[in-house]
């Protein structure tokens, strides 16, 4: 099979994302990708730890004074559900329907966005509220890399879906674009287990103490 | 002549190469860049012997002479080493398995540009207001309070490079993974196939460790963060525990493709099958991830108690295990071997006994006990010139002699490169054996200068005289490369007449597709198998046909344009209101190049079978 060969639902193959030599390529290397972030990751949660709490003086908030489970709630709900629709999204991409994927994708996006803002919304909170801020402490250093990597990670997702969803808007499925909304989705699913570790580790731990 | 092979203009040579994404030119680019590099780190060198050759010198000043140490380690490793390495791996790895190129050709142009940029930038803090100054270590309590942008240069010049690393072990894995050609199972890939694997994958994941430390120091610097800094919480430790998480396999990432080098080395100049060839793949497999478990011995004085650091220690130990396998094997390969003394042949032999006593000292500096007093000494800078020069330099300088005639098509000057191997050889033992001593009588590392008189005169003295013969005999190597060029004999595709593996089975330089038909593996040592059966060359795997080529894109250069341009805005952003600016516009033009490449369909290109047949001038059978 080749990229520039037109499908029909008939006759678009099972795995569309690994039927090229290009297509594999993308695939495992993706793959492997997403094994250096998890080191990535796992660096910035130890670090994360290392520093959790540790501020100057007794004035400044800690872990437990700053988190609200309703809104870490809410930005949980949000992304997971995101995973799912783009889940939907490539149920479709399989069945070569491509304008329900790109449906689906649209909502990904949105539950991205939305998870987004709240995450601003979150930041400024902290920062008026409890004068937690980037350089008022170590923690806040820690804090703000850790969460605010996954946060960059989100918005870059959130413009490289995008970027396909339009380029592509015109011309359809075929064995050329498949890897790469396949690959995307893959991205955003990591970027959804890191989030349910900072849920777990960062917010959860942190309100026990 | 066919169609693909014009010649052409300087300028269109020069375009050619900042634009391709061919592994065989991006490899030339690479021993250029990383040539000059290590050209530049020798110098720095140099300097360093200069200033220490005799007492209380004062041929730099101390403040200088830490910028001109700092530099000369970061750009060893990082800019000579390991880039050359790279060149040789792009070079001949996708030969030695039957490959047409590297699985992600753009990515690989990619990877080149941003290692490049980097290294200039870095390079530019000693025009900027000065180099940085905290060593290639960098440790947060001293770059901390290192005054000017030197560290900021070190800090964002090597994560732009290091980027650029990541990208090529990626590429490196990928291709290995997915694009052998038919019959070249795992078992039967070459050493250097098989070291140049696990060190991408050992790239893979100790870089992203650096990267993080790289952006708190950045963010501490540049940004006012706070992860270092101890009055508000913060804690340098982090740093020496990413930094080495990363550094130590590091030393891997560079060793292991120089024992690659040497195991093709020793199997084609004794005429004889690698010996224990399973038991190496598995020791190199295991010093890799060995490797992962051990950083902390370069913390033995940090504090870390006595649990960790006997645990630490027990778990260096075990690595001189699969390193004395290995040892062992070359020593069994050549045994009943009917040996070749050509120039790569002596630098192989040179470096088991030069390697085997870096791994000695190793051992020793593992005893946790020991180390409180060899640390930070000149033992410590003995045993890893030791490893580093005796392994890594040895391999390269073996490399390029042995592969410079599948790159260039020429063959470097036999005597003038023995010439320069004696030389080599006297001066490193010269240079750095009488370190050990120095060491244990207590001469402490990273001192600008030393009293007379206290029984160091002596030793630093024959220390700067060995240097010395080791820039001759690389003058000598530059001088061979200069002769040979002009000369520019060319050869045919088994220069060394008995290459075992495929790169040896095409044309010296190969044409740009590699293979114009992909060849059938029949076992290890593919191409020694065909000549034993008394045929010429390998036996096609595939009926001739189309090949599928990628094509040029200056779009690499200009994404690490735009991350060069963006790394001066984080560096001026405090003392310049222009600083921002300059950070948007930079990573504006590396987002839309971006941008540019992902919405740009780039299907490639087909060479027709007809233009193949036609090339048979240039050879390129299977
Ligand atoms: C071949 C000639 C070389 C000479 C004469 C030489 C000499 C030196 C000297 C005198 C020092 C200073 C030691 C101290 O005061 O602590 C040093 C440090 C160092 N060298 Fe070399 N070196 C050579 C090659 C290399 C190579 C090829 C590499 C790496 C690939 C390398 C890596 C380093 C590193 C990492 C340091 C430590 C820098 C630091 O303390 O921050 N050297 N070298
Ligand atoms: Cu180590």
């Amino acid at each position: 099979m080749h990229v520039e060969d037109k499908f029909t639902a008939e006759t678009w193959p099972a795995a569309p994302e690994k039927q090229t030599l290009e297509g594999k390529n993308k695939f495992l290397g993706f793959w492997l990708f997403l094994g250096g972030e998890t080191v990535l990751f796992a660096s910035l949660f130890a670090t994360y730890l290392a520093l959790k709490d540790k501020v100057p003086n007794a004035e400044h908030a800690l872990a437990k004074d700053l988190f609200e489970l309703p809104i870490v709630f809410v930005a949980t709900m949000l992304l997971l559900t995101s995973s799912l629709t783009s889940v939907y999204a490539m149920y479709h991409m399989k069945n070569f329907n491509f304008k329900k994927m790109q449906l689906w994708l649209g909502l990904t996006v949105l539950l991205g966005f939305a998870f987004l803002l709240l995450e601003i919304y979150e930041f400024n909170h902290y920062v008026h509220e409890y004068h937690h801020t980037f350089t008022s402490s170590a923690f806040g250093s820690a804090f703000y890399t850790l969460v605010g990597f996954h946060g960059g990670h989100v918005a870059f997702g959130l413009l490289w879906i995008v970027t396909l969803m339009v380029r592509n808007a015109k011309r359809g499925l075929d064995l050329y674009n498949a890897p790469k909304f396949y690959v995307a989705s893959l991205y955003w699913h990591f970027i959804d287990v890191v989030w349910v570790f900072i849920f777990t580790v960062v917010y959860l731990m942190g309100m026990v103490g | 002549m066919s169609t693909y092979a014009q010649k052409k203009g300087f300028g269109a040579t020069v375009w050619d190469y900042l634009t391709t994404v061919d592994h065989k030119k991006i490899a030339i680019l690479y021993l250029i860049a990383g040539g000059l590099f290590f050209v530049l780190g020798g110098l720095e060198a140099m300097f360093i012997r200069i200033q220490l050759a005799v007492p209380n010198n004062d041929f730099v000043s101390a403040g200088l002479y830490n910028e001109i140490l700092t530099m000369h380690g970061t750009t060893m490793i990082f800019l000579a080493a390991m880039p050359l390495l790279f060149g040789f791996m792009n070079a001949i790895m996708p030969l030695q398995i039957g490959a047409r190129d590297v699985a992600f050709p753009f990515v690989n142009a990619l990877g080149f540009w941003l290692f490049f940029f980097g290294g200039i930038f870095l390079n530019l803090s000693w025009f900027l207001g000065g180099a940085p100054d905290a060593g290639w270590t960098s440790y947060a309590s001293l770059s901390m309070a290192s005054e000017g942008h030197g560290i900021d240069f070190y800090a964002l010049g090597l994560q732009i490079s290091g980027a650029g690393t990541l990208m090529g072990g990626i590429n490196f894995l990928v291709t290995i993974i997915n694009m052998r050609a038919p019959g070249m199972t795992y078992m039967r890939m070459p050493l250097f196939t098989w070291s140049t694997f696990v060190a991408s994958a050992l790239i893979l994941f100790a870089f992203p460790p650096l990267t993080v430390g790289l952006f708190l120091l950045i963010f501490d610097r540049m940004f006012g963060s706070n992860f270092f800094d101890v009055a508000n919480g913060g804690n340098t430790v982090i740093w020496e525990h990413l930094f080495w998480i990363f550094g130590h396999p590091e030393v891997y990432i560079l060793v292991l493709p120089a024992f690659g080098i040497f195991s093709e080395i020793f199997a084609t100049f004794s005429r004889k099958r690698l010996f224990g060839y399973s038991s190496m793949v598995f020791a190199t497999v295991l010093i890799g991830f060995l490797g992962f478990m051990v950083w902390a011995h370069h913390m033995f004085t940090t504090g870390l108690g006595p649990i960790a650091n006997a645990i630490f220690a027990v778990a260096t130990m075990a690595i001189a295990v699969p390193t004395g396998i290995k040892i062992f094997n070359w020593l069994f390969t050549m045994w009943g071997g009917s040996i070749k003394f050509t120039t790569p042949m002596l630098y192989a032999v040179a470096f088991i006994p030069s390697f085997v006593g870096g791994g000695v000292t190793g051992v020793m500096l593992a005893s946790a006990a020991a180390d409180y007093q060899y640390h930070d000494s000149y033992f410590v800078v003995a045993h890893f010139h030791y490893v580093i020069v005796g392994g890594v330099v040895f391999g390269l300088l073996a490399a390029t002699h042995f592969y410079w005639p599948k790159m260039f098509g020429t063959m470097l000057n036999e005597t003038l490169g023995k010439i320069t191997f004696w030389l080599f050889l006297i001066g490193f033992h010269l240079t750095f054996f009488i370190q050990h001593f120095l060491g244990l009588m207590g001469m402490p590392r990273r001192i600008f200068t030393f009293l007379p008189n206290q029984g160091l005169d002596a030793g630093n003295l024959i220390s700067t005289i060995g240097a010395f013969f080791m820039a001759i005999a690389t003058l000598i190597l530059l001088i061979n490369i200069v002769i040979t060029s002009v000369k520019n004999q060319k050869v045919g595709n088994d220069p060394w007449e008995d290459g075992r593996t495929l790169e040896w089975a095409i044309p010296s330089p190969p044409p740009f597709y590699n293979f114009k038909q992909l060849p059938l593996v029949r076992g290890l040592d593919p191409l020694w198998i065909e000549k034993m059966e008394g045929k010429k060359g390998m036996t096609p795997a595939e009926p001739l046909g189309d090949i599928h080529m990628p094509n040029n894109s200056f779009n690499p250069f200009m994404i690490s344009l735009g991350l060069f341009v963006a790394a001066f805005g984080a560096l001026y952003r405090e003392d310049y209101n222009w600083g921002v600016l300059v950070l948007i516009v930079g990573m504006g033009i590396t987002l839309l190049s971006m941008f540019v490449r992902s919405v740009k369909d780039d299907h490639g290109f087909h060479i027709h079978k007809e233009d193949l047949l036609n090339d048979d001038d240039k050879g390129g059978k299977a």
